[in-house]
């Protein structure tokens, strides 16, 4: 989310407090100077980690500290990787491999590119996944080694990793 | 002072050593050979031209001089062990290299066999004798990533290495990449130019490459890894739609080897990596890239196999040995 406060010592402090109130998770905190419309302004992005319920609690809890609220932002799966998969993709349901990754609740498949050969030929597919964290996408990474290996199924990885 | 060598093994390897050593004015004296079923020993030096010549039509020598014959009665100063790679024990290399150590001599050899198995305990008899032991052909062909590490790169730490340690994987995937072929029409286009072996197994289930990165880490960190440590996944399984799918977002696949201490990985596995990364070259050449505390990131590309690019590396180390032991 996007926050604009005053620019005085403890302003953000007190704005970034009810994030932990709430059982939030801040992942990133970048200041926007040039953003703010006002020299006695600051502009703050927040990249954070909360249960949808509690957004509207944390929302009226920053306003009540006399911070303004810009933008809440729902593009919150900022990490992204591309795997290959490559094996008997359809035979081994591929909407319970993907699935797996996407009832996390922190990383999802967002796109999906299968390759479909000859009849008992094994196919190929590349997925993206994102994620909200590095952490996140890690494990993401572990289920989906996991859910390889009981299926039979050949997973090329990147070499290092942030590959869009 | 010229440098006495026997050479064990005549095919590929042992071959482009001697041509090179008949060829070139490098001071090298050839003073027993041996092949699977001769051997010939000369302490005033063989004549290498008839050798080649009587190796063409069948076997190099008399069938009454062994392997281990030459090993245990030849003059010379260095054991040149370019037998067939025996990835279960290292024999009978390994036998002949202690024997030859027991006796005193160096040994040069581009033999993963013995190396990756019982790296520690042939350096262990080497101190003793005060012999050298080395190994560049076994990594890399004609890279000298042994002498880098050794020389050019002594007193750095090595954080972390990762390369692509076989050629003929690596001609797979440009093949499957750049033309659309499947894996065993690459296989078989490999194996008529000469780069695949008749039996492919253990290069394309990365067992080689797994195999090599065993020898680097135990030369870097000395940490007697063995090959069972190693993750391995080769490139058997790719498909071309696989390698398609890398092709569309400007990555392709490679088969990596990678060891990282700090974090446990010593692995070999196909990637998906961005087309202009350095460790993506087309065809049959290896790389590997080191990251060190001082002199940053450090990749060496070359010729990973062949006749003569080996004997450049063994070369290499019986010229680094001589020179050693004549100034000492
Ligand atoms: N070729 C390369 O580009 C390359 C690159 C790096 C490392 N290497 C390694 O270098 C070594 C040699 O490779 P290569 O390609 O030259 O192999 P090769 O062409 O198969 O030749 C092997 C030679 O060793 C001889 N030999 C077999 N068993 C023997 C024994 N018990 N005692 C004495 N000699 C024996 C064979 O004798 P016969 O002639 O009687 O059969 C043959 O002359 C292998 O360990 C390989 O992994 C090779």
């Amino acid at each position: 989310m996007k926050l604009e406060m005053k620019d005085s010592p403890g302003q953000l402090v007190s704005a970034l407090q009810p994030i932990s109130e709430v059982g939030g998770n801040i992942i990133a905190v970048i200041h926007q100077r040039d953003l703010s419309s006002r020299e006695d302004t600051l502009g703050v992005q927040i990249v954070l980690e909360i249960a949808e319920p509690r957004l509207t609690d944390l929302v009226s809890m920053i306003k009540a500290r006399g911070v303004n609220i810009l933008r809440i932002g729902k593009d919150r799966l900022l990490y992204k990787q591309t795997v290959i998969m490559i094996g008997h993709l359809m035979h081994t349901d591929l909407s319970d491999t993907v699935d797996r990754i996407d009832c996390t609740g922190f990383a999802e498949v967002t796109a999906l590119d299968l390759a479909m050969p000859a009849i008992n030929e094994p196919s190929s597919a590349r997925l993206m996944i994102k994620s909200v964290s590095k952490q996140d996408m890690d494990s993401a990474l572990d289920i989906l080694r996991q859910v390889a290996k009981t299926k039979n199924l050949l997973i090329i990885e990147p070499l290092d990793g942030g590959l869009v | 002072m010229s440098v006495r060598i026997a050479v064990l093994g005549l095919g590929s390897v042992g071959k482009g050593v001697l041509e090179m050593i008949a060829k070139k004015d490098l001071d090298i004296i050839v003073t027993g050979v041996a092949d699977s079923k001769s051997g010939l020993i000369d302490p005033s030096g063989l004549d290498i031209g008839a050798v080649l010549l009587s190796k063409r039509t069948g076997s190099c020598g008399s069938v009454a001089i062994s392997a281990k014959d030459v090993v245990s009665r030849a003059d010379y100063d260095i054991l040149v062990e370019v037998t067939p790679t025996n990835a279960g024990d290292g024999e009978p290399a390994f036998s002949y290299m202690k024997l030859a150590i027991e006796r005193g001599k160096h040994v040069v050899t581009s033999n993963k066999g013995p190396i990756s198995l019982h790296l520690k305990e042939l350096k262990g008899l080497a101190r003793e004798r005060g012999v050298f032991v080395r190994y560049e052909a076994t990594v890399g062909g004609a890279i000298p990533i042994m002498h880098t590490l050794g020389n050019g790169l002594a007193g750095n730490e090595i954080l972390a290495l990762y390369g692509v340690l076989n050629g003929t994987c690596n001609y797979i995937l440009t093949r499957m990449a750049a033309e659309g072929l499947t894996y065993d029409q690459a296989l078989a286009e490999a194996r008529e130019l000469g780069y695949a072996e008749a039996d492919p197994t253990y290069d394309v289930k990365g067992i080689d490459a797994a195999i090599k990165l065993v020898i680097l880490a135990n030369t870097i960190w000395d940490n007697g890894v063995s090959l069972d440590r190693v993750d391995i996944t080769g490139i058997d399984l790719l498909t071309t739609d696989a390698l398609r799918l890398a092709e569309e977002k400007d990555c392709t696949i490679r088969l990596i080897a990678e060891a990282f201490p700090n974090r446990g990985v010593l692995r070999v596995s196909p990637r998906i990596i961005r087309k202009d990364h350095p460790l993506v070259f087309e065809g049959s050449l290896n790389a590997i890239t080191l990251e060190t505390d001082m002199a940053g990131e450090i990749t060496l590309i070359g010729k990973g196999a062949g006749s003569i690019e080996t004997a450049s590396a063994i070369i290499g180390d019986i010229l680094f040995i001589s020179s050693h032991v004549r100034c000492n």
